[in-house]
């Protein structure tokens, strides 16, 4: 089949450090919790970027995510930086994130990743009240949180990003409202709010299962959702994505955008998904199955798939209906041969005529009522 | 038996080596594990290929425990006597909808198995099976099955075989066809105890047909009782409802597959092929004679079996319907009970209206249909056959809801009405005429079988069987009650036509006749129901009963207002977009009314009166 003819930018790289001190119940990221393979780890990332040379444009984001990989050294990470550096291509200005956990740092090593050329943090917040923080399993306290955000702020850090999980059972929409008041008093650029949800085969899911809590009912949790967008856009915040709000366009992670537009990206590590024209690959969900391919010198890719137009179509409504700027309906149009006003006349005039969705010159844009069903608003479309 | 004048001077033979008989007994009392046992005992099968519950070949017939269609197989048998016997055993159906076809069975043969629960005892089914064996004059061996369960209680049910069956428990059997013990003694006692089937074999033919069945190779498979005469392939056979002719191409037996023989003879059970297209062409319970030389009276209880439930059966996709009306044509082959006509509803599309025997028969057509043939449908809520009188004196027989007249043409409407008879213990007497009484039951009648138990009899419209009678009954006896029915005649009702609407919208597959003074508490039933089984969705749906245009209940569902929507990174999209994919693949088993997505269960569950 003819792919669309969809360029929308320079691609993204991210790495994928799949270790931490102790698991967390609710995550569902893949990481494991010894540091043991981590030495051995290092070696072989640099043997998996030398198998895709040339192989995309220059990239203009590079992203490390985890995992813990505030685990690594900073010496380590020079050592990473330099082997990046030799193995790809990069635009000028480009934004280098990396995701850090409270525990781990401190001004010296913040003040080391401003000097290696990392322009953006992520710090694993995910609440400022300790009771949630031992309830999710994390390493720190509100204390060492606010201490990492000091001392990255000390460090120089302008494009600080945190992250905080709402929808906790037990949790009221006051003690949720006082963990986001003090993320806003940071003034910080930037700040993700995730639901806590409950994937298949997490401990904490099959915790609260057993222990029969519940989580917040819908209503409350369409409370959290709409009171989080409220106040920070009052703050100054774009609500961006569902989750993801920033202070200013250009204060948007330009790396997760790539995800929700199909630009093309590669992932490195174990269980890290790529994607470029059409095509998407995910490595071993291992980091033993990882590293015996890259010993032998195989890509360690475990899967892949080539998406139909219809696929691509499906992707494009439901991630573009997920974020502020939306469809651009014209684009929509070309890349898909389906003039989405045309054929879905009746009920795109249901969804703008009840507050889900806006149409503003040529996009269709979610609200926010629309945002906080954004799935239900593309099965619908899509179904 | 059939024994007619005008052939004394013939010579009666005696079949010595042949017993015709059927094993009839209460759902789940264990019919079909009792002839597989029969089966394997025989060595038509060897254990190798025994397949558990061989006669049970379909696989909703075994899931649900049900025979739904007769089915025969001739064991050979040594006897102790050194004797070699065939015994063929017809299988019966072993559901209330099917009691005409085992009615057919039963007059194919000498002597039946009453097989009864030692734990349960008599259940109203037993009574039913025993009367109609009874009826036909048959040889009655009562068998108590499950002898190996802990509950069993054979003084219990000995003393329920002479006080409730009148039967006399000297001679009753005990076995156990789950652990394969008391096998011998049913077989010697069939061989002792049912009388060898008799005919004249020089008289003309006069065979039974008791079922048939279709089969791709060689058309329709009559399966028959010869009860006078022969016949042989090149014959010319003649049925006597229809006078339709055929040419016999080939005769046999059932053994586990069928056995051509040269002829088949007055007492023995068999097969006849004869070039029949389709299994429409066959009645069962009619007459079959030779068109050279005629018999000139049809064997006794010959009727049309007639639909007695009413739905219609849409693709849920409309490119489908092509599909669909394939795949009735095919089902038909092979059920005759079945009957279907092009329809067509304004909510739905394109469709078709079928006439079931009951309930269960719809359910088995409806999941064979999904199963068998891939198809995803939707059935309109089951009807009755009503009759209105019109002002102008034409009388008119409605089962499909959208045809109600106009109410102002109404002279006199009349629903069908049946007798029902239910067995329980005392202690649940109360309750089950509380519900009778609910479900419009009159004229009851009340005797004790045996002291602590109660057989009670109502007449109660049909409709109100179909509208979650079974399911309460089960669950106010918890489990212990019995039922069956027959029906009787149509009587006068107050029936009006209560209609569904979704947003406003008429759902014309939902519409319902009922009776006047149910007609709110059915319409809130339905709206309640509805709630249930309609997904949550982007917006409000409101639904709502009308009866005549007004509305007479209403409810809403409440639309969700919040996805449980977090992250979506480059692992996660994949995964979304498989998720989205697979609700696509669960929406085609949902019809689009306007916004609303109905699941096509919600179309059954307005029958039911709680989700429970």
């Amino acid at each position: 089949m003819e792919l669309p003819d969809w360029n929308p930018g320079p691609p993204g790289l991210y790495i994928h450090v799949p270790f931490c001190r102790s698991k967390c119940g609710y995550c569902s990221f893949y990481s494991v919790d010894t540091l043991h393979d981590l030495p051995s780890f290092l070696e072989d990332l640099p043997k998996e970027m030398s198998l895709y040379e040339a192989q995309f444009e220059p990239f203009d984001t590079l992203y490390i995510g985890g995992g813990t990989p505030s685990l690594i050294k900073t010496d380590d990470l020079k050592i990473l930086f330099e082997a990046i550096d030799q193995a790809f291509p990069f635009c000028g200005n480009r934004e280098v994130t990396i995701e850090v956990n409270p525990s781990d740092v401190d001004l010296a090593y913040l003040d080391a990743l401003r000097s290696l050329g990392v322009n953006r943090l992520n710090i694993g917040v995910q609440s400022f009240n300790d009771r949630i923080l031992s309830f999710l399993g994390r390493r720190h306290n509100a204390v060492d949180a606010y201490a990492a955000v000091t001392a990255a702020l000390a460090a120089g850090f302008d494009n600080i990003g945190i992250d905080l999980i709402y929808g906790i059972p037990g949790q009221e929409l006051s003690q949720w409202i006082d963990t986001l008041n003090r993320a806003l008093s940071l003034n910080i650029a930037h700040l993700s709010c995730y639901q806590l949800t409950l994937e298949k085969g997490i401990p904490l899911r099959e915790h609260l299962e057993k222990s029969g809590a519940l989580l917040p009912s819908e209503r409350l949790q369409r409370e959290f959702f709409l009171e989080t967008s409220d106040r920070l856009e009052s703050a100054g915040y774009i609500h961006y994505e569902v989750s993801n709000f920033a202070k200013g366009e250009h204060r948007a992670s330009r790396h997760n955008i790539k995800y929700w537009n199909h630009t093309p990206y590669l992932g490195l590590g174990p269980s890290a998904h790529s994607y470029t024209a059409g095509k998407r690959w995910w490595n071993s969900r291992s980091v033993r199955g990882y590293m015996d391919r890259i010993g032998v010198g195989v890509i360690p890719v475990e899967s892949s798939e080539t998406l139909t137009l219809e696929q691509l179509r499906l992707e494009a409504l439901f991630l573009g209906l997920r974020t502020r700027w939306g469809i651009h309906l014209p684009d929509f149009s070309s890349r898909f041969k389906c003039d989405l006003l045309e054929e879905k006349r009746e009920a795109l005039d249901k969804l703008t005529g009840d507050g889900f969705l806006t149409i503003d010159r040529e996009f269709l844009r979610p609200t926010r009522a629309g945002m906080a069903v954004a799935d239900g608003i593309a099965s619908f479309l899509f179904i | 038996m059939v024994r007619r004048a005008g052939k004394e001077k013939m010579r009666q033979i005696l079949m010595d080596n042949i017993r015709n008989f059927s094993i009839i007994a209460h759902i789940d009392h264990g019919k079909s594990t009792l002839a597989d046992r029969l089966i394997q005992y025989t060595g038509v099968c060897t254990d190798r290929n025994f397949q558990e519950q061989i006669l049970d070949n379909m696989d909703i017939e075994r899931e649900r425990g049900i025979t739904i269609k007769s089915q025969a197989v001739a064991l050979p048998y040594r006897a102790k006597n050194g004797q070699d016997y065939t015994l063929n055993l017809i299988d019966t159906p072993g559901h209330v909808d099917f009691s005409y076809e085992v009615s057919r069975s039963l007059a194919s043969c000498e002597g039946v198995l009453l097989l009864i629960d030692a734990a349960q005892g008599v259940q109203a089914q037993t009574l039913a099976n025993l009367y109609m064996a009874m009826e036909h004059n048959l040889e009655i061996i009562p068998v108590i099955n499950k002898i190996d369960l802990p509950s069993a209680d054979l003084p219990r049910v000995l003393k329920q075989i002479e006080t409730e069956l009148g039967l006399d428990p000297e001679g009753h059997l005990a076995c156990s066809a789950k652990e394969g013990t008391g096998i011998e003694e049913v077989l010697e006692a069939i061989v002792q105890r049912i009388p060898p089937p008799g005919g004249y074999r020089d008289a003309s033919l006069s065979a039974l047909i008791f079922d048939a069945h279709y089969d791709a190779f060689r058309g329709t498979i009559i399966h028959c009782r010869i009860f006078d005469g022969s016949v042989k392939a090149g014959d010319v056979i003649r049925f006597l409802s229809n006078s339709a002719a055929y040419k016999v191409e080939e005769v046999g037996h059932f053994l586990l597959s069928r056995q051509k023989r040269d002829r088949l003879t007055a007492g023995e059970v068999g097969y006849i092929i004869a070039g029949l297209k389709t299994i429409s062409d066959v009645r069962t319970g009619d007459t079959i004679t030779l068109d050279a030389r005629p018999c000139t009276t049809t064997l006794p209880g010959f009727k049309e079996v007639k639909p007695v439930v009413f739905a219609s059966v849409y693709p849920i996709a409309s490119d489908d319907y092509e599909d669909l009306a394939v795949s009735l044509e095919k089902y038909k082959l092979n059920d005759a009970s079945f009957i279907y006509e092009k329809d067509s509803s304004a909510a739905l599309g394109q469709g078709f209206r079928c006439g079931f025997l009951g309930l269960l028969h719809l359910e088995v057509v409806q999941e064979r249909l999904e199963r068998e043939y891939d198809l995803s449908i939707i059935l309109s809520v089951p009807s009755v056959r009503y009759r209105f009188t019109l002002k102008d004196g034409t009388v008119i027989e409605v089962d499909n809801p959208t045809h109600y007249p106009d109410p102002a043409s109404i002279v006199l409407s009349e629903e069908p009405y049946i007798r029902s008879s239910m067995m329980m213990p005392e202690r649940y007497l109360g309750s089950v005429m509380k519900l009778c009484m609910e479900k419009r039951g009159i004229n009851s009648s009340l005797h004790y079988p045996s002291p602590s138990r109660a057989e009670l009899t109502y007449e109660m419209p049909l409709s109100e069987i179909l509208f979650d009678f079974y399911d309460r009954f089960k669950s106010v006896t918890q489990g212990y009650g019995s039922f069956d029915y027959d029906l009787t005649d149509y009587r006068p009702g107050n029936l009006v036509l209560l209609d569904i609407l979704v947003n406003g919208e008429k759902v014309d597959a939902l519409s319902q006749i009922v009776h006047r003074d149910r007609a709110r508490a059915r319409g809130l039933q339905a709206c309640e129901r509805l709630k249930e089984e309609i997904p949550r969705q982007l917006f409000k749906i409101a639904i709502q009963g009308a009866v005549g245009g007004e509305i007479i209940s209403r409810t809403t569902i409440s639309p969700f207002r919040k996805d449980v929507t977090a992250k979506c990174y480059g692992g996660d999209i994949t995964r979304k977009r498989k998720l989205l994919e697979k609700q696509k693949k669960g929406k085609k088993r949902m019809k689009m009314i306007g916004a609303v997505s109905i699941p096509q269960s919600a179309f059954l569950a307005v029958l039911k009166s709680d989700s429970s």
